[in-house]
Order: C-alpha cells, then sequence, then structure tokens
C-alpha cells in the first residue's frame, strides 16, 4: 500500500494506483478528457495535470502511478492555470455550435468547460475546411473532423478491445489527426460498425448517420403504415435519458410513447428472436446431426457487426454462419408478407422501422440480400439514441406517459427471446429450445445459466439427450479473433459459437446511450434483461403462442419451404471492402 | 558625439543568438516520419524571416510560396498549384538578390523533386503519406531498434545484467557495440532538444563493463531444422544467436581461425580489446551452435555442397579485400593494404615498424585504424594522406583528433600522385599533387581540384592503401546468386531472388558499412529464415523495465569519455578510452527523456517486448 496527500486528504491506495484513481478513491474528482480506464491512459488532453510537490512540472494524473509520501494539489493556482488553458486550447479548435450537436448536454468537453466557468475564449478558432473536414453522409457511421479532440480514445478502441485498427492517426505535426487507418476512407474499410468508437467517443464528432428525418416523413405520409419493431436491449436503456428507473423504462411505456409519436403498429423484435431460435435451433440441430460441424462449428448470425467482422477477417469461414437472418430482418420480412396479408394491404404500404441498440443494423437492412419481391425487410433503422431525440423532439416525457400494450400478432415474446440482448444469451434460448426438441419435454429454463457470461469467452459442454454439445460464447471482437484463432489452430472444437460484436453483447451496443460519466453499463442493462426473462411466464421460444401461430398459419414448419425463402439469406451473395 | 563605438550585442541580440543554436539542435532531433511537405513550409517561413526586405522575389516571394504550401496542406490546392509553386520558386532562385532569397527557393525546389507524390498526396486526396511509425527516436535511429530507454533506465538503476540481457533481445554483441557502435541513436535523441543527446553508447559500455556473465536462454524447444551460416562475422553470429535461440541447429563457416570478422580482424585492441569480443562470442556460443573455422567456401567446400546440406543458408561473408588505388609504383615491396596489416595483426602477426616512415593513403574510420596502429607499431611518423579537407574525412572526429594527440600527421588536400621505389624495388617516397577544394559534386560533397602547384615528396618506407573495402561474392555464383560489383544482390528481407533456401545480408549485400548494420541484418536474416522454415518463434524478454520518472532532469551537462591518448604510444595495443564513474553513469542515464513513456510512447507503445 502507498499513503499519499491529495488536496490536504491522506490516501491509502495499492501501489501502481494512478494519481487519477487513488483520487477518485477519496471522492476528488479530477476532470479529464481523453482518460478511458485501462483503455487510453495515455495523458493527451492534460486537463488532467496536478500539482505534485517537489516535481518541476506538472504530472498527469491519469497515466502516472502513486508514489509513497506524494503531496498532490488538484486546485493549486498552477493547477487551475493549466486545467484551464488547455481547456481553452481544446475549443480553440473544437466546433463550438453546441445547439446543433448530438452530444450536448451529454458531452464531456461541455460539461468541463462549463464547471470550470469560461465564459470567453482567448484564442482564434481554427477549424478545418474543404476537403480536410469531408466525410461522406452515406455510410451508417459519421465522423465530425471540427468536433474532433484527438483524445485517442477511438483508435485504441478499436485497437485494443476491437482489434480492428480501423482508425488511426493522419498526418503529423500541427495538422494531426484521427482518421480512417491506411490513407483508407471508411467506406472501403473493414469496419465492422459495432459502433464502439462512437460510445467512447467523449464529444460529438463520431455518431450514428441520423436516419430520424426519414422516420418523420414516413409518419406524416398518410398512405403509409408504419410498423416498428424495437430489439430487446432498447428496453433496458431508453429510459436513462430520461433519469427513468430501468425497471420502470418498460417497452410497454416504450410503446406507448411511440403510439404517440404516430406509429400505427407497435411490435417487439423480440418476437422474431422466438422465431431465430425455431429456425437457427432447428438448423443447428440439423448440422450437428448431420456431421457438419465436425472441424468448424456453426457460428450464430444475428448480429451484423459480428457478420462484417468475420466476412472481412475470416472469409473462408462465411459458410459456417447460421443462415438465418437475424431477428431484425426476420421481422421485415414478416411485416411485409404475413403482417401485410393480415392487414389486407400491399407491401409497400408498410414501412417498417426498427429501433435497435446497433450501429452495424443500419448496414444490414440495406444489404441487397435483406429484401424480397416486397421491397426491403426493414425501410429505415434507428438507434436507442436516435429514438430518444425523436422523443425528445416530441417533448414527450415518459414519466407522464402510463404503459399500453403492444400490437398483435408480433407483440408476444418468451424469456428466451428478451435475453438475445446480452452476451449468451442466443446460446441460452437456443438451448433451452434445442433440449426440448431432442427429448420431447422442456428442461430447467436456468439450466443453461452458465453461458451468462462477461464479454470474455466462456466455453460450456451440455449433454442434450445423450449427445454432448460444445458451446462457446464470446463478445467484443478481440475476444473473438482470439476464439477464432483458437479454433484455427485446432487448440478448441465448438459445435456451437455465439459471437457479439459489442462487449456485454447487444445491451453495450454501439448504439446504445452514452454515458458522460464513461460508465460501462452493459452489466446493468444485461442484468435487466434476465430480470424480463424471469418474470416472464413463457420461457421457451417454441411456446410462444403466435410463433406457433404462425407455423400453423404461413410458414409451415421450421426450414421449411416458406421459411426458407423468408427467413434465411445467403450471405456469400455479398462481399466486405477488399483490404490491400 | 563619438565617431566610433565598440558594439555590443544587445540582450534581445544574445538571447537570438541562443535560440539559433536551440533550433539547430531541435531540427537535428526531428524524429523519423515527419510530414516532409509541412516541415519544408516551415522551413520556408524560417527562410522568409530572414529576408531583409529589399527584394520583390524575397519579401513577396517566400510569402507566395507559403501561402501556395499551405493550400496544399489545407487540401484546397490543386495540381496547377504545385506547379505555380515550382515556376514561382524557380524564379525566385533566379531574380532574388542574395542568398536568402534564392537559397530558400532552392529548398523549395529540392522539395518539390524530392517528395513531389507527398505533394501529390494532399492535392489529390487531402491526405499525408506521412506517418510517425515508431515513437522512440534513438530506437527507431538504431538499425537493430535495440531497447535503448529500456537499457539506460536499467542502468540508472544498477540493474546492468539485466540491462545488457535486454540489449541481447535485439543485438547479441552489446560488449563489442559498446566499444565501437558509431551510435546512429544518438544522433536522433530528443534529449538534444534541452541541452545534449544522451552519451547511449557510454551508458552501454558501463552496463557491459559491471555486468557478471550470464548464458544465453534457449527460447524455443528444438525444431530438427538445420541452418548454415557463412561468415562468423557480427552479423553472421547474430543470425546464429537469434535462429539458435529460436530452436534451429546452427553451424557456423568461418574462413579465418577464429569468430568475431571484422571486429576480430579489422578493429584494433585499443578500440576493442580481445577480451569484450571474446565476452559476446562466448554468450552466443551457449546457444549451442557448432563451428567450422578455417574453411573457405568454393575452395574447401562447395557452396552447392552446403546449401544442400542446410534446410537454410545465410551468407554472411565480409568485405575483407582491398581496393586499389591504380597509380604508378603501387606493386612496390611495402605498399599494403589496411584491411590485410589490420588483419595479419589480428591473428598475431604484427610487423614491426620501429623507425619507419609510414604514409596511410585515405580519410576514413579503416584509414585512422591504420594510422594509429602504425604508431603503436613503433613507427618514427606516420602521416596520413587525404586528398579533401580535413572536414571532408568521413573517419569520426574523434578518431581523428585522437590519432593527431598521438603524433601522427593528418596531410589534407594531396591526391597520391605515384610512388618512388628505391634501387631494391621498396618504396621510397609517396608523391601527391597538392589540392585546392573545389565546387560540389553530384554527390553532395566537394570535389577536390588540382592546385596548379609542383608535386609534393613525402619520403617514407610504407605506403598503406586505406581507401576502401571490397567483397568477393563470386564463389556463390556458382548457384545461381546474382552478384554486382562483387556485392551478392538480395532483398530487403535478405532473400535471395531466384535462389531458393538461401539468404544473404550485412557487408556482403551493402558493402562495407558498421557493426549495428550487420547485426541488425542478421536479426532480420533470423526472422525471415525462421518463417521460410515454417515458424514463427518470437525472442522475447521479461525483463521489467522501471518505471519512468514523474518530470525531467533540468538542463545537465552531456558525460564525455575521456581518451588518455599520448604520443608516446608505440607498443602500447592498451585501450585509450575510460569508461564512465558510477557517479557519471548515473547522472548520465537520469537525463534520458523516457520517450519509451513520454510524448508518442505511452500511446502507440514505447516498447517492442518481442519480435
Amino acid at each position: 500500500m502507498v499513503t499519499l496527500t491529495i488536496d490536504g486528504l491522506v490516501v491509502h491506495v495499492p501501489e501502481g494506483t494512478t494519481i487519477m484513481e487513488a483520487a477518485k478513491s477519496v471522492n476528488v474528482k479530477i476532470p479529464h478528457l481523453c482518460y478511458l480506464k485501462d483503455i487510453n491512459e495515455i495523458s493527451a488532453c492534460r486537463i488532467c495535470c496536478v500539482e505534485v510537490e517537489g516535481e518541476r512540472a506538472m504530472v498527469a494524473a491519469c497515466s502516472n502511478p502513486v508514489k509513497d509520501g506524494m503531496v498532490v494539489h488538484t486546485n493549486s493556482t498552477r493547477a487551475r492555470n493549466t486545467r484551464r488553458t488547455n481547456v481553452e486550447l481544446i475549443l480553440s479548435q473544437h466546433d463550438c455550435k453546441c445547439a446543433t450537436c448530438v452530444r450536448s448536454g451529454n458531452c464531456q468537453l461541455q460539461n468541463v468547460a462549463n464547471d470550470l466557468g469560461i465564459l470567453e475564449l482567448p484564442y482564434e478558432t481554427q477549424l478545418a475546411k474543404g476537403r480536410r473536414s469531408a466525410w461522406t453522409k452515406t455510410f451508417p457511421l459519421y465522423r465530425d473532423f471540427n468536433k474532433c479532440i484527438k483524445c485517442m480514445r477511438c483508435i485504441q478502441i478499436c485497437d485494443k478491445v476491437q482489434t480492428l485498427n480501423i482508425w488511426d492517426l493522419a498526418g503529423t505535426g500541427s495538422r494531426t489527426t484521427v482518421d480512417v487507418s491506411g490513407n483508407r476512407v471508411i467506406k472501403d474499410s473493414d469496419c465492422a460498425l459495432c459502433g464502439q468508437c462512437i460510445t467512447h467517443c467523449p464529444v460529438g464528432a463520431l455518431r450514428e448517420r441520423d436516419d430520424t428525418e426519414k422516420v418523420r416523413m414516413a409518419l406524416a405520409d398518410k398512405e403509409k403504415i408504419t410498423v416498428v419493431q424495437v430489439a430487446p436491449a432498447v428496453r433496458t436503456a431508453w429510459g436513462e435519458y430520461f433519469g427513468l428507473k430501468r425497471e420502470e423504462a418498460t417497452m410497454e411505456r416504450m410503446a406507448a410513447a411511440l403510439r404517440r409519436m404516430g406509429f400505427d403498429y407497435i411490435y417487439d423484435t423480440n418476437f422474431t428472436a422466438d422465431l431465430t431460435i425455431m429456425e437457427e435451433g432447428n438448423e443447428f440441430l440439423h448440422r450437428l446431426k448431420s456431421g457438419a460441424l465436425v472441424r468448424w462449428p456453426m457460428f450464430t448470425s444475428c448480429c451484423p457487426g459480428w457478420v462484417r467482422f468475420l466476412k472481412g477477417q475470416y472469409p473462408e469461414l462465411t459458410s459456417q454462419l447460421s443462415t438465418a437472418k437475424s431477428p431484425q430482418q426476420m421481422f421485415g420480412a414478416l411485416s411485409k408478407t404475413w403482417l401485410a396479408e393480415k392487414l389486407g394491404v400491399s407491401p409497400e404500404k408498410i414501412c417498417c422501422v426498427s429501433i435497435m441498440p446497433c450501429v452495424a443494423k443500419k448496414a444490414e437492412a440495406a444489404l441487397p440480400t435483406m429484401a424480397g419481391e416486397y421491397g426491403p425487410d426493414v425501410d429505415i433503422v434507428l438507434t436507442t439514441r436516435e429514438l430518444v431525440r425523436m422523443m425528445r423532439a416530441d417533448h414527450l416525457d415518459p414519466h407522464f406517459i402510463k404503459e399500453e400494450p403492444l400490437d398483435s400478432p408480433m407483440g408476444t415474446h418468451t424469456g428466451a427471446g428478451v435475453i438475445f440482448g446480452t452476451t449468451g444469451g442466443v446460446m441460452e434460448a437456443a438451448l433451452r429450445t434445442a433440449s426440448y426438441v431432442l427429448t420431447g419435454e422442456n428442461p430447467d429454463p436456468d439450466a443453461f445459466s452458465e453461458v451468462r457470461t462477461e464479454p470474455g469467452l466462456r466455453e460450456v459442454t451440455y449433454t442434450v439427450a445423450g449427445i454432448p454439445v460444445r458451446c462457446a460464447v464470446v463478445s467484443g471482437l478481440g475476444n473473438a479473433r482470439k476464439l477464432i484463432e483458437q479454433l484455427k489452430e485446432g487448440k478448441v472444437h465448438y459445435d456451437f459459437v455465439e459471437v457479439m460484436v459489442c462487449p456485454g453483447g447487444c445491451v453495450g451496443g454501439g448504439g446504445q446511450p452514452i454515458s458522460v460519466e464513461d460508465e460501462e453499463l452493459f452489466g446493468v442493462r444485461g442484468e435487466r434483461l434476465y430480470e424480463l426473462d424471469r418474470e416472464n411466464p413463457l420461457r421457451f421460444s417454441h411456446e410462444n403462442p403466435e410463433v406457433q401461430a404462425l407455423y400453423q398459419e404461413y410458414l409451415g414448419e421450421p426450414l421449411g419451404e416458406v421459411a426458407h425463402h423468408l427467413l434465411h439469406t445467403d450471405h456469400k451473395a455479398w462481399d466486405m471492402p477488399k483490404q490491400d | 558625439m563619438s565617431r566610433l563605438s565598440i558594439e555590443t550585442p544587445g540582450r534581445a541580440q544574445t538571447v537570438l543568438d541562443g535560440l539559433h543554436r536551440d533550433m539547430d539542435c531541435r531540427i537535428n532531433a526531428s524524429a523519423h516520419g515527419l510530414c516532409p511537405v509541412d516541415m519544408s513550409l516551415n522551413y520556408l517561413r524560417l527562410c522568409h524571416a530572414q529576408t531583409c526586405g529589399k527584394c520583390v522575389p524575397c519579401r513577396i516571394g517566400l510569402g507566395q510560396l507559403e501561402n501556395l504550401i499551405e493550400q496544399v496542406l489545407d487540401g484546397d490546392a490543386t495540381m496547377e498549384t504545385i506547379d505555380t509553386i515550382e515556376r514561382t520558386a524557380r524564379v525566385i532562385a533566379d531574380s532574388a538578390g542574395c542568398a536568402i532569397g534564392y537559397e530558400g527557393a532552392h529548398m523549395v525546389l529540392k522539395g518539390i523533386r524530392g517528395f513531389r507524390e507527398d505533394y501529390e498526396e494532399h492535392v489529390l486526396h487531402g491526405r499525408c503519406i506521412s506517418a510517425l511509425t515508431f515513437p522512440v527516436p534513438c530506437v527507431s535511429a538504431c538499425p537493430a531498434h535495440v531497447d535503448v530507454p529500456g537499457y539506460v533506465a536499467l542502468v540508472n538503476e544498477g540493474r546492468y545484467e539485466e540491462a545488457v540481457s535486454l540489449i541481447r533481445k535485439d543485438n547479441p554483441f552489446p560488449s563489442s557495440c559498446a566499444y565501437v557502435c558509431e551510435h546512429p541513436c544518438e544522433g536522433h535523441c530528443r534529449r538534444a532538444m534541452v541541452d545534449d543527446a544522451i552519451n547511449i553508447c557510454g551508458l552501454k559500455r558501463f552496463a557491459v563493463d559491471n555486468a557478471k556473465p550470464q548464458p544465453a536462454k534457449i527460447l524455443h524447444e528444438p525444431t530438427g531444422k538445420t541452418v548454415g551460416i557463412i561468415g562468423g562475422g557480427p552479423g553472421g553470429l547474430t543470425a546464429a544467436y537469434f535462429l539458435s535461440q529460436m530452436g534451429h541447429q546452427v553451424t557456423v563457416y568461418e574462413q579465418r581461425p577464429k569468430l568475431g570478422g571484422m571486429l576480430r580482424y579489422g578493429i584494433p585492441d585499443y578500440r576493442l580489446p580481445h577480451d569484450v569480443l571474446e565476452r559476446d562470442i562466448e554468450h552466443i556460443l551457449t546457444t549451442g551452435i557448432n563451428v567450422i573455422t578455417d574453411v573457405s567456401i568454393g575452395k574447401d567446400v562447395s557452396m552447392e555442397d552446403i546449401q544442400k546440406s542446410f534446410d537454410a543458408v545465410y551468407i554472411s561473408i565480409g568485405a575483407h579485400n582491398d581496393k586499389k588505388l591504380g597509380i604508378e609504383g603501387e606493386d612496390a615491396i611495402n605498399v599494403v593494404s589496411a584491411v590485410g596489416l589490420l588483419r595479419r595483426i589480428g591473428e598475431g602477426d604484427a610487423p614491426d615498424f620501429t623507425g619507419k616512415k609510414i604514409c596511410v593513403i585515405g580519410g576514413g574510420n579503416v584509414s585512422m585504424d591504420a594510422t594509429r596502429t602504425a604508431r603503436r607499431l613503433g613507427a618514427e611518423s606516420v602521416t596520413c594522406v587525404y586528398r579533401r579537407r580535413v572536414d571532408d574525412m568521413t573517419a569520426l572526429a574523434e578518431e581523428i583528433e585522437e590519432a593527431m594527440a598521438e603524433g601522427c600527421q593528418i596531410l589534407p588536400l594531396q591526391a597520391p600522385a605515384r610512388i618512388e621505389k628505391d634501387e631494391e624495388g621498396k618504396v621510397a617516397a609517396l608523391w601527391t599533387t597538392p589540392q585546392i577544394i573545389g565546387p560540389y559534386g553530384k554527390d553532395g560533397r566537394p570535389k577536390p581540384i588540382s592546385a596548379d602547384v609542383p608535386e609534393f615528396r613525402i619520403e617514407c618506407d610504407y605506403v598503406i592503401v586505406a581507401i576502401g573495402q571490397a567483397i568477393d561474392a563470386r564463389p556463390f555464383e556458382s548457384i545461381g546468386i546474382k552478384t554486382f560489383k562483387g556485392m551478392i544482390q538480395a532483398e530487403d528481407t535478405s532473400s535471395v531472388a531466384d535462389v531458393d533456401n538461401v539468404f544473404a545480408g550485412g557487408d556482403a549485400v551493402s558493402g562495407p558499412s558498421t557493426v549495428i548494420r550487420a547485426v541488425a541484418a542478421g536479426k532480420v536474416a533470423a526472422a525471415n529464415i525462421d518463417a521460410y522454415l515454417g515458424f514463427d518463434h518470437k525472442i522475447n524478454t521479461d525483463i521489467v523495465v522501471p518505471p519512468a520518472h514523474l518530470s525531467n532532469a533540468p538542463p545537465c551537462g552531456r558525460v564525455n569519455l575521456k581518451s588518455h591518448c599520448t604520443s608516446d604510444c608505440q607498443g602500447n595495443f592498451d585501450l585509450v578510452v575510460d569508461g564512465m564513474s558510477k557517479k557519471e553513469a548515473k547522472q548520465e542515464s537520469e537525463r534520458c527523456l523516457r520517450c519509451d513513456y513520454f510524448g508518442f510512447g505511452v500511446f502507440k507503445g514505447g516498447r517492442n517486448n518481442e519480435w
């Protein structure tokens, strides 16, 4: 243990603790911008500089360890001047039009500057112009060079956590900026669109492509029937902005809000999560029994970032992906066919909007393969953040909105469907139903809870009806890459592997609300999904009555001809941009 | 009012003069990988600030060039902008009234021609080709990428064995390099921005002189693969060391009776004592390398046989042949080559020069070695004859100073004309043509031209020729290896085109170069031979480098090593340069700015723990 003094308070912390974390332990919050614990401790913004007695220069609190007897001042005149001037310098190269920024009110730079009471800048504003600030408006990931403060967090998240190295410094000297690595443009890169760079950006430099206007136009179009589906993870996080307790931010309250916004039918992606289990679970059993999983496992395919990653990094393994479409796309396909028939309207009249915790879903919906004779499965994809922005625009305060039921027939779901939104959920839901299919009776719904995970690898072998099923669950692309490398080296063998691109799964998705305090919220959000699973009287996808009705009325049987046509896809029918 | 007064510089001028010196040091310490367009814009701004303001091309033109280059960097330019820059710079270079203007414009023109693709990338794509690839300047400047801040920090803590082990991760010749490395690392040391470069080589010497010997670690299981290495010099032994650590069975073929190559047979004892070299070789051999000495490829064993008997072969022969002057009388008795002389001494067969007068021809480091060695062999006088100025000599400045301190004479601006023989056919004198220094040649160096004065006669008993070395790669042509001017044609990866399983590097490929370049080539070869054999073995270390200090030491003088050369050094081959004291080493290592941690290092990783 090391003993030191911070602002007159005596602090005992383990050796190796940074000054920043030592201060935090006694509730001294040292302002910072670039610091992201364990990921980006590079003292680039120099906002966290503190005065350490006996040192000649100011010391960055984020990257330097404490020493015994150290005397630290975070609010000496020198520390205050350093902090203020460095923030003023950052502001001089930041586009400070907060009124038109998605992160206003949720911006670390705004907070730091406001806290310091900076009312005017002594420096000339220097912003990039022309080609140096150009970025495509069509790609689902948008970057604003003039909001970027070069904190390097995006580079580090992508390098260290996701191992895709999409971002890097570009140029040298005074014009150094952050851009796509290797002088590529983003459209030509192998970006998985996980959006982790967005959710770890302290300012508004990175965001999703904003599609809210398209939704507004669809809602205003009297000819259009707007059908909205909401992904499981969205319900764990949408209330965060409004300060709603997690258990009060229910799907039913959101349904009421969506109805007030003008959506005609409010449905749940959980419904097609249950359907995915019917298709993917049966596909898995088919592949397992036919001996197709001896060398390579079957991979889940519901995470479009993962599909992009696999096709970009290991295209030779594409055929190991389940051919089942993701729940979003299954929903879209059914909305334009089964639902259209039920409503007695032509599919072109239906505008299918999905609300997702995800940026990659925008790219998935736009794939040429995700369409039928009825048009695209899904017309518009919004992130959770865009949903919140639309609610704010309509001045809807969910505190004062009563819960309302979802519409039928695609509003019913089981607990197995809801846990799709967290890492391990797809696997667990699939195992519950596979066990039923093989044995003819339901297992204990919590029998497979060992696959509930933190982001790291979890491997479990279950024996179902005498058949050993080797399962692995992983989230985060760095973890996924490790797993694939091990598979390639033949060090491990699995039958079924679930991969989610975002650490913690969709609850930690790149389209989810952003914590201005840099809290990683996938844990608490994931726990909320398990609560919803436990509270649901239906815990097995095959018991979803509306799914059963769907098969009886329309699809026939899992993997049947209609199901194959509407609910499965060819992952090889499109390519990721080729890399040198 | 007095008619005249003594002018003393004002306070502002004195400070500014200091700033000029600061900038000089700073520019030298520039990192590799900076955008050349951005740098040249800023040099141009400096040129413009120097203008007196009288002439249009300089006063206005340099400023307009700045605007145009700025447009290029801002992505606002077109390809025509580059043409406008070139046209304008040419006019300024042609018409500016003085050097402030025309030399400023010349710098721009050099850039437009030298890195036009950088200009074009900015114009066409609004991007920059350049990037800082490795964050630590000394590590990136070292050809073998030795972890300099790491071992300097270990020396600071008195952990000498670990410092040496850390060096060995990238360079198995820590002791030899501590004595004779030309230390390119120091040329880019960022500490020069504060006061002066760290004496990195001196600190390495302190580490190797204070570390206890340790056996090498074998890092990987035996692979059953065999590698033959031709040439037991620093390059060959480096490859052998790393390949052996990777688990391959290595056999080294050496032409001479002992290992070490030029380190043993080319560098005199007073610079590199044999026991220092032995420390490195003994450590290298603890990895279990087979050594076959006194064997010459092409004579005692054919290259075809070698190629067939090993899974892979690395050719790392040295530049042991001399170059000829091509002047009359060169065939006289007692005309010897410097490499030949030094080799004889390395073999223990030193000639006696007592009372003799010696002329050494050449201005490089080998020439200085021959000059100083001749003095030690008892020569009455040693004159080093060089056709350019002392400033143009390629030998290290301290070598020249020490040679002079030992009583050798440097005779610059004398081009060898012919060698006069006595009646026995022995050397009687060297005749030279006096030169003056002239215009710059294509190589960027001023050329000597005849002074048009009578020839000069230097009476002497021996002429030692040190005008360069050559490689003899002919024995390797038999298996289809291509050579050019005696040197082997190999890739940067050390692989040899069209010849399976053969690699080559070091002097054999590049021509005569430094120890550390040979080591670097051996390291590259080891990695690529390992990959060729189907492996991806890593060389790594588990040494934990001490954490960096929180703020840096205030400006402090650099500790230079002291040499104690005297003119009565006849017969004395003892070391002439003393190492640091413990106090000096502590202070010097304290000066390190720890670029592995501060600045770019903490972001991009200032340390490669394995390669």
